[in-house]
Formats: structure tokens, C-alpha cells, sequence
């Protein structure tokens, strides 16, 4: 192999790739704390009494589980904004796609966070005169979250990959920056490369983190 | 000794519950005094537990009515004197004033010992902080483990996690005391601590109701014992009555079960 790797290009461009860096942090934090705060909504609707709300949020969960995220990305941008008459950037469709798909994924894993709490703990907290509101809040919740930090730090690692799909919206994302980069001065090794390293140096820590609390429960017991 | 001439301050009339097919309560009236202390003794299978748990609505009676201080709980329609409703705030406030300790002692395991005798006085009797924790410090003491406040459930043995459920159910300072089997998941070594707990709020002149496996406790600690079988109170009396000269041949079977490798 005599190809000869372009150092000069990647200090050159790195600066426009690091924009692009910006945008994906400010598609990826947002969307992950609107779609876990609203995922934490869906569960409750799930585990509820009203038929209607199981009923809606079961829908809901499985319409973003069971199609591509591609797909909901584009819809967003392309046919969402037919249905509410206003034309969304493709920035705020993406977030928008990114974020819904997120609430259904961390619907699930609440909801199976709260069910794993035994029931003697509801029963423990009920018998003081907790209200159901307040047994949540104070007795459950913080159980699940503790329990359930591993697997909500693998959605985050999945949500930061996915922005990458932003890019087929134009939204100026890292991935976009690199495409439109590699494009321009012809040197795909380099600049999607360097890309590739950025996303690990952004995940990585995520995913180790992930481990590590997975170990630490299990060394637990 | 129990005032006659005052309504019981806890009732039961009529109490039947199903679970499914299964008739587990087959018809239960009931009543207990302020200051008594009822032991609940039967098989397992009987129905005790769901009795108990019936009390303070951690099962829902499927009929009958139960009322606190001659007030009945629940709400019903008219025209529909069977269907009774209970609404979540009124399920609330007779937990407050009837407390339960579990077989499983069932604290949160994510608060210290201080916090979940704090938790009932903080979330449900608005209490300050401060207030919360000395009166919860107070009841930590009394069990017996006012050392151990900062630690967490996990650390502590089976005889410590459940005199901290009883200082957490004190905390609230109820009317009524339920224990559903205390020491039935303590190692054997481990019963005395909660049984000498219990029998501490009995000279207290606490009114409680004690579903338990150990006859010998039973019959020093209670003023009335019920034998319960298949869903119904086959025998109601003293503790001399029932646990010394049964009446009925079902309460000596069982009786005679537990006596049988005694020496």
C-alpha cells in the first residue's frame, strides 16, 4: 500500500469537523434528556389503570421500536410538517425524531425498571400512607434509576450514533461536515477517518462508563 | 381494661374476600377494643395474612365493611349498599392510623435506617426535617438501634431490619398496630430481639393485631386469640381458652401439630 495519509488535510479541516462536533452535541444531549424525560411519561402511561393510555402509549412505544430510525428522521422532515402545515428545519426534525424515538426506547426501559422493584416495596411505603404519586417519587424512582443507569447508558451511546443519520437531513452535523468534506478535496480516507475517531473519542467514555456500572451491580448481587 | 361503654376502635362486619375462584375469607365479623392485643394463629393457607391485610386495606375486602373508630371506611352509592368504594385519600389516612409490619420487613434499601423512619413523617405528615428526625431518633432508640442510623438496610441483620420497621411504623404513632408474621423470615437466634420489641409496646397498652406461628409468644403477649381455618374464626376466646383448653376439635389438631416434638 503506497497511499500516502494527508496529515496536513486533517489539522486543515479539523476545525470544520469540530462545528460539526458541536452540532452533534447539540442534537444528541438535548434530544437525550427530552426523550428519557418523556420516556419516563410513556412508562407511567403504560403501567396505568386507563385502558385508553396503556392502550395509546403501547402504539406509540411500538411505532418507533419496529421501524427505522431512517425512516423517522425523513418522515419528520419530509411529511410531519404536511400534517401541521409549518415547514420544521432540519435540525429541529431531526432533534424532534431523535428525541421521540429515544422516549420510546427509555419507555421500556422504565417500565421495566419499575416492575423489577418487588412489590413489598410498595406495600412497605402504602402502609406508611404514601399516596401511589408519592411511592413512585420517593420509593421507586430512585430504585429504578440506579438500577436501570447501565441501560440507560447504552441508549445514550445509541442516540449518539444515530445523530449520525441527521446528516441525510443536511443538518450540519459531524457526519455531514465529513461527507461534504471528503466530497470537496477528494480524500474520503482522511477526513472519514478522522470522523470515525471523533464519534469513538465521544462514545467511548459512554460505553466504559456502561460497563463499568454493569459490573459493579453485578458484582453486587 | 377495654371500655364498654365506647364504640371498638376497629370493626369488621360481614368481610368476605376472593381471590379469583378462591373463597379466602368466608365471612368475618369482628371487633377489637382500644388497649387490646389480638393474636392470630392458624394454618398456612388459612387466610390470617389476608385477614390482616384486609385491615389496612393492603388487600381490598371484596365485601363487607370495616370501620375505625365507629366511622366505616369506604364510600358507597345509592342503591348499591354492597359496592363500596375507597377512595385513595381516605385509603391514606387509615394507613397513617393503622401501621403494619411485614414478614419481609420490606425498607428501602436506598435510605439510611434514620431515613425510612423518617420517610412516613416527612412525605405524609408534612413534618419539618428536624422534627422527623428527632422523632424518629426517638423511636430508633427505643427498638434498640439508635447506633445504627446512618447505615443502610442492606448492612444490617433480619432482627435489625424489622425493629427498624417497627421504629418507622411507630414514627407514625398509630391507633393500631398490625405484624404479619414478624419473625417468620428471621433466623431462629434472631426472633427474641423482635419478639422482646413487641412485647415492650405491649405494656405500652397499644392496641395490635399479631398474626404469628409462635404459640408460646402468643399466648403471654395476647389478651384475646383467634384460630383461624379456612377462611373463618373457628375459635374466639382467651389465650387460656383457646391455646390451653381448645373447645373445638379442629383448634386441638392443630394445637397438637405444634406439640408434637415438644418436650
Amino acid at each position: 500500500m503506497d497511499y500516502a495519509f494527508d496529515f496536513a488535510l486533517v489539522v486543515e479541516t479539523f476545525p470544520i469537523l469540530m462545528r460539526g462536533f458541536v452540532v452533534t452535541l447539540e442534537l444528541w444531549l438535548p434530544s437525550l434528556a427530552i426523550g428519557l424525560a418523556a420516556g419516563l411519561v410513556l412508562a407511567l402511561a403504560r403501567l396505568s389503570r386507563s385502558r385508553l393510555l396503556r392502550g395509546g402509549s403501547l402504539v406509540y412505544i411500538e411505532l418507533f421500536r419496529d421501524t427505522p430510525v431512517l425512516i423517522q428522521l425523513i418522515w419528520f422532515y419530509y411529511a410531519f410538517p404536511i400534517l401541521i402545515g409549518v415547514q420544521l428545519s432540519p435540525f429541529t426534525a431531526a432533534l424532534l425524531a431523535l428525541a421521540l424515538n429515544t422516549s420510546a426506547y427509555g419507555a421500556e426501559i422504565f417500565r421495566g425498571g419499575i416492575q423489577s422493584i418487588a412489590r413489598g416495596q410498595w406495600e412497605g411505603a402504602k402502609a406508611l400512607g404514601m399516596r401511589h404519586a408519592d411511592v413512585l417519587r420517593r420509593i421507586i424512582l430512585p430504585q429504578v434509576f440506579k438500577l436501570m443507569l447501565p441501560a440507560f447508558t447504552n441508549r445514550a451511546v445509541e442516540v449518539a450514533k444515530m445523530s449520525s443519520l441527521a446528516s441525510v437531513l443536511s443538518v450540519h452535523e459531524l457526519m455531514y461536515q465529513g461527507r461534504l468534506l471528503s466530497s470537496t478535496y477528494y480524500r474520503p480516507f482522511e477526513i472519514l477517518t478522522t470522523v470515525a475517531v471523533v464519534y469513538f473519542v465521544l462514545i467511548y467514555p459512554a460505553t466504559f462508563l456502561s460497563m463499568t456500572l454493569e459490573r459493579r451491580m453485578a458484582g453486587k448481587g | 381494661m377495654p371500655d364498654s361503654t365506647r364504640p371498638p376502635i376497629l370493626q369488621v362486619s360481614g368481610l368476605h374476600k376472593w381471590f379469583g375462584a378462591l373463597h379466602v375469607l368466608q365471612g368475618i365479623d369482628f371487633s377489637v377494643a382500644a388497649g387490646e392485643r389480638v393474636a392470630i394463629i392458624g394454618g398456612s393457607g388459612s387466610g390470617k395474612s389476608t385477614f390482616l391485610r384486609c385491615l389496612n386495606f393492603m388487600e381490598m375486602p371484596t365485601s363487607g365493611r370495616i370501620a375505625l373508630d365507629g366511622t366505616p371506611l369506604g364510600r358507597t352509592s345509592a342503591g348499591k349498599p354492597d359496592e363500596v368504594r375507597y377512595p385513595e385519600s381516605e385509603l391514606c389516612r387509615v394507613r397513617e392510623r393503622v401501621g403494619m409490619v411485614f414478614q419481609q420487613f420490606n425498607l428501602f434499601p436506598h435510605m439510611t435506617v434514620l431515613e425510612n423512619a423518617m420517610e412516613g413523617l416527612v412525605t405524609v405528615k408534612r413534618m419539618k426535617k428536624a422534627e422527623a428526625r428527632e422523632r424518629a431518633l426517638r423511636e430508633l432508640d427505643k427498638v434498640g438501634l439508635g447506633g445504627k442510623t446512618d447505615v443502610y438496610p442492606g448492612r444490617l441483620s433480619g432482627g435489625q431490619q424489622q425493629r427498624v420497621a417497627i421504629a418507622r411504623a411507630l414514627a407514625m404513632e398509630p391507633e393500631i398496630l398490625l405484624f404479619d408474621e414478624p419473625t417468620s423470615s428471621l433466623d431462629p437466634e434472631l426472633v427474641g430481639e423482635v419478639l422482646r420489641v413487641i412485647r415492650q409496646l405491649a405494656e405500652e397498652g397499644r392496641t395490635m393485631l399479631l398474626v404469628t406461628h409462635e404459640l408460646g409468644f402468643a399466648y403471654h403477649f395476647a389478651t384475646k386469640v383467634i384460630f383461624l381455618a379456612d377462611g373463618v374464626f373457628h375459635e374466639v376466646g382467651t389465650p387460656d381458652e383457646v391455646l390451653k383448653h381448645p373447645k373445638q376439635e379442629r383448634t386441638r389438631a392443630f394445637l397438637e401439630r405444634f406439640t408434637e416434638f415438644s418436650f
